[in-house]
């Protein structure tokens, strides 16, 4: 199929382009040179935003926690629920759930925003079938999957006896067997010791039997990483996540980053930074620290951060962080529960409203926004909400338009406790995102953070996910913000691979994208000596066989490889 | 008052009849009521199809009351969601019976099945026989169960009656199945027979037992009373006092059982 878009404003800023007038050129799924009008579809963007398809990066949409999160509330799927619908000849299948929405609608919410692509950031291992047969009936959008590794017996093994040639090569021979594309580290360590009823408090703490610290595991795949010459970071989830005063730890854990660099990219992404920059003693001097933490970010070129934006919504907190979790539910009071993967990791899953009322929600909601207008750089900005921890990631349309309005900002904050005023400087910050700084944090810094030259741009060559929404630059009014936020809900069109998936908001088309993920070759003898350990401790401690482990193709929609080849794995010191 | 009579006549598969309601009645002729929608299985169908509809209407939901007469077992959701006027059963009522209701009163003669009065805000939710599981609670996965109005039971109630309860009063005149009151945090519960493991993970709110039975191991004793009052009502007699569940953090939940 072959389309023209003609006459929008298009914001790319990977090819700086800001808002010029042009025509883009779509032809089987990519985006081309000009071509003749004739046997092609015209649409006429006059007077509209084109930008191209937006990309989540952090988003828990598949996996064992998610599922579990599904099974624990159903009173979730009660409050939201979408009917089937026969439209062009096609049956569009129901769903239902506000913060744990069911794998089929989780594409078609998505779709209807303009994105194209989200990852899903925690993948254990041993779930990695079940986590490829979610992502598998999730359509339209592209996936991927980030997998967990900082609890993980070989790494913490390697690392502690200075094996980090195998690290790597454990590394990549598991990314290759669960089909995943990036490593991500979540409580480094602290997954380990509440296996023993213990976590970890410091970056210099010990993890029970594996005796290496939080900082020697952040510090190793950070190593690996670079090593592998990943197209992702190290995607990190730090220690202290949602405890008072956790900002000088998530500082500290940014140093950790000095002195490696890669040319495309940082070389750490601290996720949900929002739920790391808290100050304050207790509860009830709770307070934001966003100023100290994007101060740090703003010197430290090789970090980024994808923001983890509270939302104020009633949602589901899951991660794999299973003491934080506890500890939570202890709290609220509300149901919680675990799910342990043998030797992996183990996620926690509990139910968390986030009140305006709340004195400590209020100040969460003005983290997150003080982070994203405090960092200077947008490049090393993502918009996330840790989708569903932060809020639901449908409220995405409702965040750009509280970073491009300061009205709303203040409007949204009378009906909030007072503690947002004094207890985080939301109030005194000015500034507003324009439509370009918006199309960064949305679509840009993310394919550049995920290493992917055809996506997060229009340029020639690029893989045709566009999205329209209807927005007039030349008369955007920053006060009229609910115009903003209904235009980013219901992108007036999303074009996918080239075909027209959303119209006015509506999905009218549906088929799968494709689910990227890495294969990395190493050195044969280095590979050989791990998988000597791999069948030892296989044998010895796993409940599957090392055989029935690896994910084959077929759970995986459209594959599509990013390849590596590393002749000699060099050690960085 | 102004009286509508519902005479059953009777269905093999279960029925859906939320449209019982003097909300929803009111205002509506004879014939307007019986083609309200109900749902027999997977099949939408006509309220008169399945009942006999007599008697006189009113604008006003508060002057109106309905009165249901058969062998309602099978007959779900009636009264849920009615905020004002009354409805009378003749007979056992189904399940959801009185769900999320916010004013009014619900009477039934006979015995109601599990999930009734869920979730309930206001009103008056009166039986005469037993009641099944789940009584006064919160809906399947939810953490708010009644928050206001008045459940007596005449009879005996299943298990997890009144779970999550948030505010209301709840007076059970038989005997309480296991945990009745689990996790509760506001409100009052008074069971006059006996309780097993009543009030389970509570945090607040006041349950009264008027039988001697043991508590659970995380209540704490913390000393006798007599003559009590809780909320509006008078008990005499002697009774122990403690505070839990101490399983919970910071959990203030009171427990009176007689001595
Ligand atoms: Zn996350």
């Amino acid at each position: 199929m072959k389309i023209i878009l003609k006459n929008g404003y298009v914001y790319d800023p990977i090819n700086n382009i800001n808002g010029e007038v042009m025509d883009i050129f779509i032809k089987d799924g990519k985006i081309v040179n000009e071509f003749r009008e004739k046997d092609a579809k015209v649409i006429d963007c006059k007077g509209k935003v084109v930008m191209p398809g937006a990309i989540d990066i952090h988003s828990h949409i598949a996996g064992g926690k998610v599922n579990t999160g599904r099974i624990l509330r159903p009173e979730d799927h009660r409050r939201f629920v979408i009917a089937r619908k026969f439209k062009n000849g096609k049956f569009f299948r129901s769903g239902a759930g506000f913060s744990v929405p069911s794998t089929r609608i989780t594409g078609y919410l998505y779709a209807k925003m303009g994105y194209t692509m989200a990852f899903t950031p925690a993948l254990p291992p041993l779930m990695a079938r079940h986590t490829h047969e979610e992502l598998s009936s999730i359509p339209i959008i592209d996936k991927g999957a980030l997998t967990l590794m900082g609890n993980n017996w070989f790494v913490m093994k390697y690392l502690k006896a200075g094996e980090i040639e195998k690290c790597a090569a454990f590394a990549a021979w598991l990314l290759k067997a669960v089909k995943g594309y990036a490593i991500k580290v979540v409580n480094p360590g602290g997954g380990e010791a509440w296996g023993w009823g213990k976590n970890v408090t410091s970056l210099e703490d010990r993890v029970p039997y594996f005796d290496i610290t939080p900082k020697e595991i952040i510090e190793g795949l950070m190593k690996v990483n670079e090593m592998l010459k990943l197209p992702h970071s190290e995607h990190l989830h730090t220690i202290n996540l949602g405890r008072v005063g956790n900002y000088e730890t998530t500082i500290k854990t940014m140093k950790l980053a000095r002195g490696l660099e890669n040319r495309d990219r940082h070389v750490l992404q601290i996720t949900h930074a929002q739920f790391h920059s808290y100050g304050g003693e207790s509860w009830k001097s709770f307070e934001s620290k966003a100023y100290e933490v994007a101060k740090a970010v703003n010197k430290m070129k090789n970090v980024a951060i994808d923001v983890g934006f509270v939302t104020l919504d009633p949602t589901t907190t899951m991660t794999a962080d299973g003491p934080m979790e506890y500890y939570l539910s202890s709290l609220t009071h509300l149901k919680w529960t675990n799910k342990d993967i043998e030797l992996e990791t183990a996620p926690g899953v509990t139910p968390y409203n986030y009140s305006p009322k709340s004195a400590v929600s209020s100040v969460q909601w003005a983290v997150g926004l003080e982070l994203a207008l405090l960092v200077e750089d947008p490049w090393r900005v993502m918009l996330t909400t840790d989708h569903p921890n932060g809020g639901p990631f449908i409220r995405y349309p409702r965040i750009i338009a509280w970073l491009m309005s300061r009205k709303y900002r203040e409007d949204f904050m009378k009906n909030m406790n007072k503690a947002v005023e004094k207890r985080a400087i939301i109030s005194s910050l000015d500034r507003e995102y324009d439509l370009y700084e918006i199309a960064i944090i949305t679509r840009a810094s993310q394919a550049r953070a995920l290493g992917l030259k055809e996506k997060g741009h229009l340029g020639v060559g690029a893989d045709a996910d566009v999205a329209v929404y209807d927005i007039n630059p030349e008369e955007l009014n920053t006060a009229e913000y609910e115009k903003i936020e209904r235009a980013f809900s219901n992108a007036y069109l999303t074009i996918k691979s080239g075909e027209i998936v959303v119209k006015e908001g509506e999905v009218v088309n549906e088929f799968y994208g494709k689910t990227y993920y890495v294969d990395v070759e190493v050195e044969e003898e280095l590979m050989q000596e791990v998988e000597r350990d791999l069948d030892y401790y296989f044998k010895r401690y796993y409940s599957v066989n090392l055989a029935n482990y690896p994910v084959s193709l077929d759970y995986l929609t459209n594959p599509t490889k990013i390849e590596r080849k590393i002749e000699r794995v060099k050690v960085i010191k | 008052m102004k009286e509508i009579f519902l005479k059953f006549k009777g269905s093999k598969t279960v029925l859906e009849a939320e449209v019982i309601n003097p909300n929803v009645f009111a205002g509506k002729k004879l014939s307007e009521i019986e083609n309200l929608t109900v749902y027999h299985g997977n099949r939408r169908a006509k309220l008169g199809e399945f009942f006999d509809v007599e008697g006189s209407t009113s604008e006003d939901a508060r002057e109106l009351r309905i009165v249901v007469e058969g062998d309602l077992e099978k007959v779900k959701r009636i009264g849920e969601n009615m905020s004002e006027g009354e409805i009378l059963i003749k007979g056992n009522a189904g399940m959801h019976t009185g769900d999320f209701m916010s004013g009014g009163r619900i009477v039934v003669e006979g015995n109601v099945a599990s999930f009734c009065a869920t979730e309930m805000k206001g009103g008056e939710f009166i039986v005469k026989g037993d009641a099944g599981d789940y009584l006064g609670s919160a809906y399947r996965g939810n953490w708010i169960g009644m928050q206001g109005g008045l459940i007596v039971v005449e009879g005996n109630v299943g298990r997890e009656s009144c779970a999550h309860m948030s505010g209301g009063k709840a007076i059970i005149r038989g005997t309480a199945g296991d945990f009745a009151g689990v996790h509760m945090r506001k409100g009052t519960i008074i069971i006059e027979g006996k309780a097993n493991r009543a009030g389970a993970q509570m945090i607040g709110g006041t349950i009264v037992i008027l039988t001697n039975v043991d508590p659970l191991p995380s209540f704490e004793l913390v000393g006798e009373e007599s003559d009590i009052e809780v909320d509006g009502e008078r008990f005499s007699g002697t009774f122990l006092k403690y505070i839990g569940d101490k399983a919970e953090l910071r959990a203030k939940g009171t427990l009176y059982i007689r001595k």
